[in-house]
């Protein structure tokens, strides 16, 4: 299997401070990659500089073959091809949830708006929110919201999925609808890259997981591995923290 | 003192006037508000230049007062002109209309920058992450935001700018408060021309209002119904 993204010594300065000091990673295609650690570890910088939301300071990052690191490439058109969910939904609150999953879709000219509408159904469908095609976003509860920004993200049929803490801002009992959808995704295939603190579901449906801390990769390996078996201190301290036994 | 009188004599005088404020408010308004997206736009671009010229509009038409403006627009400039061209000349409605559409623009794109700056900026970055421009995302996510977030400010600045045309009769714009000076120096009916006129202004910015609360609930999609 190819590389979908590969990152070479991403470096992230935000004013004086090194929020990323020297990363390399490679996610293969169809593989899912949960990134856990302490906060302030670097994982969503990391996970913003992969369609630059985030500008890197240093370092090469290459997505399906397009440099994204370099301030050449046709930004627009490389985020395509790669969707990405938010801690804070972040739905556009002035459409409704079809106008929210067409929007790209018809502006972008992939579609005609009658074929996007048919696909926002069907969207909606997988995700379970057919019924809510016609409400605001502040009529849907988080974890409806968060459904619908996943299915506004597939609306661009992207190859990738980037997700930043997707569950992070749910009420306990709304985690489970999100995780199901995501595990659904990743059983289809879809090369994903989960920001998480779900270790339940970074043992399930990873197939790899990444600690970060202090800006590096300190420990990847088999989710059973880093959960059963870590190798670094600071890891365990961090699973003896979030996963009390 | 004697409202009938008054009204009866003072009415076909005031209503010409009327009609010129209401007239120079209209368009001053819009052209305020052209001026005034213009300016915000070109504020928020990319190059230095053109945010400069933006900043330095409002900073001279925020920090004169607008009767010292419509001076300058009315005898100022006419006079710089007229050394080149002796056969220039500008009417009082002209440099009313002139003065108070930039005066309204420069306080209009304050108003926008401000609704623009209050839209969530997790949407801009939703739309950007889904490959959106950043035109497009102005235009179809940031806008209609930051129009419904800037009405009830701009609503006010209209208000201002309709009051504000009465200060355009000290350089002879023949508006409602020019003809009022008209009529009461005529018949020294003071409190009752004056009254009249309080009156006109009433219900013209009544009128006003009404509208906005309308426009005001077609953009709050926060309450459409299902």
């Amino acid at each position: 299997m190819k590389e979908k993204i590969l990152i070479k010594g991403l470096y992230k300065r935000f004013g004086k401070s090194d929020v990323l000091k020297g990363i390399d990673l490679a996610v293969k295609e169809g593989e899912v990659v949960c990134v856990i650690g302490p906060s302030g570890s670097g994982k969503s910088t990391m996970l913003r500089c992969m369609n630059r939301l985030e500008t890197a300071s240093g370092g090469v990052i290459i997505v399906d073959g397009i440099v994204m690191s370099d301030k050449r490439v046709n930004i627009n058109k490389a985020r395509e091809n790669i969707g990405m969910v938010f801690q804070s939904f972040n739905l556009f609150s002035h459409l409704t949830v079809r106008r929210n999953i067409t929007l790209a879709p018809v502006e972008l000219k992939k579609k005609k708006r009658e074929e996007a509408d048919r696909d926002a159904l069907a969207l909606l469908k997988r995700v379970g929110l057919e019924d809510k095609i016609d409400a605001y976003p502040h009529e849907l509860s988080g974890g409806q919201k968060q459904r619908v920004a996943i299915a506004r993200a597939l609306a661009m049929a992207p190859d990738i999925m980037l997700f930043d803490e997707p569950t992070s801002a749910l009420d306990p009992e709304m985690i489970g609808e999100v995780l199901q959808v995501m595990k659904q995704l990743a059983t289809d295939g879809m090369t994903m890259v989960v920001v998480t603190h779900e270790m339940g579901f970074a043992r399930e449906v990873a197939d790899r997981v990444i600690f970060m801390s202090d800006g590096v990769i300190l420990e990847e390996g088999l989710p059973e591995n880093i959960f059963s078996d870590p190798k670094e201190n600071r890891t365990r301290e961090f699973l003896k923290r979030v996963m009390p036994a | 003192m004697n409202l009938t009188r008054t009204f009866t004599e003072a009415t076909p005088l005031l209503l010409q006037g009327l009609r010129i404020t209401v007239l120079i408010s209209v368009l001053a308004i819009l052209f305020g508000t052209l001026i005034g997206f213009f300016s915000c736009l070109i504020g928020l671009s990319k190059l230095r230049g053109l945010r400069e010229i933006s900043a330095v509009y409002i900073w001279i038409i925020r920090g004169t007062p607008m009767i010292v403006q419509a001076f300058i627009v009315y005898f100022g400039f006419p006079q710089l002109i007229q050394m080149f061209n002796p056969a220039f000349r500008i009417s009082a409605f002209t440099a009313g209309l002139v003065t108070l559409s930039l005066n309204a623009g420069a306080y209009i794109s304050e108003i926008f920058r401000g609704g623009i700056s209050a839209v969530d900026k997790g949407q801009i970055e939703a739309a950007r992450s889904l490959g959106l421009s950043r035109s497009i995302t102005m235009v179809r996510v940031t806008l209609p935001q930051a129009i419904k977030i800037a009405i009830p400010s701009m609503v006010n600045q209209f208000i201002i700018t309709i009051k504000d045309t009465s200060i355009l009769s000290v350089i002879g714009l023949a508006d409602i408060v020019n003809k009022a000076k008209v009529y009461v120096g005529a018949s020294y009916q003071f409190f009752t021309t004056y009254i009249l006129v309080a009156v006109y202004y009433l219900v013209i910015i009544s009128v006003l209002m009404l509208v906005s609360q309308r426009v005001e609930k077609r953009f709050n999609y926060e309450r459409k119904k299902l």
